[in-house]
């Protein structure tokens, strides 16, 4: 029986306008759309296959105020057993992935996934946190895996190709696209979404190691300059003598 | 204390990136008034190791050792928190490259350290807050981070930091370290590495295109633009979905964020979510045949046809440029 634990974060969904209040110091969340994060939805999708069939469980965590409460089900509904919330507010990394490591310490897994990144701070950093903290290995960012009873292989990228690892459950590992399509919940799972077990957990004490202090929005760019379509070497030299890129 | 770079080396080579990394190391070493140590972990010439001097660093730990030959970014995290230590470095700065990713995060908790991954500029001390911008919300915005802890970990975004040159050799002395077993659980079964693709994270120059092209099939020109170029090829979310393309050139919001010196964009009509992963890029070049495409609110420069009728132009424009060059 393998028990998966899948870290689950609420982010603003991707169409998202971002802009921010209060002097460019907090994010503004009025009339946002918040969605399990998409690189989460590809881990979750993975545990339930590798698990289907009585094969296992799978439990997803979530550090987040009673609002990611509906992210939560979201989750329960594609297919996860149980769900668990560590009832505060993502402050950071490290908070999030000390929170995971200390409800591990007396709830182990044999398999722990997390989305590659969350697309709000795009850290990539709880997997290789939790790692740390759970003395346990990590892989980042993966593109394939594959698991026996006892082990797993996996596929990690590299610049200009890919790495491919055996590693010994348990292990932690941060997944990105290619691990598995995302799941879309069905009315059965929609149903028993309702009563599967939300336990909350109150947070441990632990001091964060950053703080967002302020927010930019990109600059705009200018009016584009258009080159007609019969004339693409005055593109070419535009980019060479103007622009100074090639 | 002192700053020390991890220069992340590539069977054996150091790249760009890495330049860039010890380059960025040193600005922050001259702004912190210490000195700046490289430490590099696997099978580097010793010529190549001097030459971070150039770079900025003052002397480069080698760690050489038959175990630590590949990447475990495990026993990795415990050699670099073990140097830093030994080194009295209070900042490690790393390329925020794939191994980076799995690297900076082992080590900000093995030296209870804040970790700004994704840094695209220069660390400010004022008041005695230190404080980095980094890329956030997928590339829709900037964050600035303050790391509230003694130790700090800082990971560079590739092409974001222009490599400066002008330092002396620098002494190369052997760091032993003791490795723990339970450090290489993760083995490496299989390295795949295709030498002529420019690697797209790294990537001064991009090639993108989308649906616009209708089918994988047609791809032959944005490679060979890519290639005449020296550029990595890309593509938009519909065309990776499709399998047109891989993943790994899926450029966007769920895919890769690039920061290329140019991005040309053909037949790409410009969500909100690819414009996300594209924003850092110095100059876009947008070719589609849609005028209205919102895509060309954003470019630098443009041409409205279509694909298949500028492609082959361009592509001739482009060797009459390099032959006259």
């Amino acid at each position: 029986m393998m028990k998966i634990l899948v870290c689950i974060s609420n982010v603003p969904d991707t169409t998202t306008k971002i802009t921010f209040t209060d002097n460019n110091t907090q994010f503004n969340t009025n009339g946002v759309q918040f969605i399990l994060n998409p690189y989460d939805e590809i881990a979750l999708a993975r545990a339930i296959e590798l698990t289907d069939g009585g094969k296992g469980t799978v439990t997803v965590i979530n550090v987040g105020e009673p609002a990611t409460d509906a992210t939560i089900r979201k989750a329960l509904a594609i297919g996860a057993t149980d769900a668990v919330r560590i009832n505060a507010k993502p402050l950071d990394a490290w908070y999030v992935a000390y929170q995971v490591a200390e409800y591990v310490k007396s709830n182990p897994f044999d398999l722990i996934l997390t989305g590659r990144e969350s697309i709000d701070y795009n850290g990539s950093k709880v997997a290789g946190m939790l790692g740390e903290l759970l003395d346990l290995p990590s892989v980042s960012i993966i593109k394939k895996l594959d698991a026996t009873d006892t082990e797993a292989t996996v596929e990690r990228e590299i610049e200009g190709g890919k790495e491919v690892l055996t590693i010994p459950f348990p292990f932690v590992a941060g997944c990105a696209e290619g691990v598995a399509e995302p799941k879309i919940p069905n009315m059965r799972g929609i149903m028993s979404a309702r009563t599967k077990p939300l336990t909350v957990v109150e947070p441990a004490e632990v001091k964060t190691f950053s703080e967002i202090v302020s927010y930019e929005t990109p600059a705009p760019r200018g009016q584009v300059k258009l080159v007609g379509a019969d004339d693409p070497a005055q593109l070419v030299e535009l980019l060479h003598t103007q622009a100074r890129v090639i | 204390m002192s700053v020390l770079i991890y220069a992340e080396n590539a069977g054996g080579k150091f790249k760009k990136s890495t330049f860039e990394a010890v380059s960025y190391a040193k600005a922050i070493a001259a702004l912190t008034n210490t000195n700046l140590i490289a430490i590099s972990i696997g099978d580097v010439a010793a010529d190549d190791l001097a030459a971070l001097g150039k770079y900025g660093a003052e002397k480069v730990l080698n760690v050489s050792n038959d175990k630590l030959k590949n990447f475990v970014n495990q026993a990795y995290a415990s050699v670099i928190a073990e140097a830093a230590k030994a080194q009295g470095a209070d900042i490690v700065v790393l390329s925020n490259s794939f191994s980076g990713r799995g690297l900076a995060p082992r080590l900000g908790v093995k030296l209870q350290a804040g970790v700004a991954d994704g840094a695209v500029a220069l660390p400010e001390i004022e008041g005695g807050k230190f404080t980095v911008k980094k890329t956030a919300f997928s590339g829709k915005a900037f964050a600035v981070v303050e790391l509230t802890s003694a130790n700090k970990v800082i990971a560079l975004t590739p092409n974001s930091y222009k490599v400066v040159e002008g330092g002396a050799p620098a002494q190369v002395e052997g760091f032993m370290v003791e490795t723990k077993e339970s450090d290489f659980k993760a083995m490496i079964k299989d390295i795949v590495r295709s030498t002529d693709k420019v690697s797209l994270p790294d990537a001064e120059i991009v090639v993108s295109a989308g649906r616009g092209m209708k089918g994988p099939e047609n791809w032959g020109m944005i490679e060979e633009l890519a290639e005449l170029l020296g550029a990595a090829t890309a593509c938009s979310k519909p065309v990776s979905d499709a399998g047109w393309r891989p993943h790994s050139e899926h450029v966007g919001q769920t895919g890769i964020a690039v920061s290329p010196n140019l991005y040309i964009a053909i037949g790409i009509s410009g969500a909100i979510q690819h414009l996300a992963g594209i924003s850092s890029s110095k100059v876009i070049v947008v070719i589609n045949k849609d005028a209205e495409a919102p895509f060309f609110k954003v470019a630098d420069y443009g041409i409205v046809g279509d694909a298949f009728e500028v492609l082959p132009k361009l592509i001739a424009a482009v060797k009459e440029y390099k032959a006259t060059a």
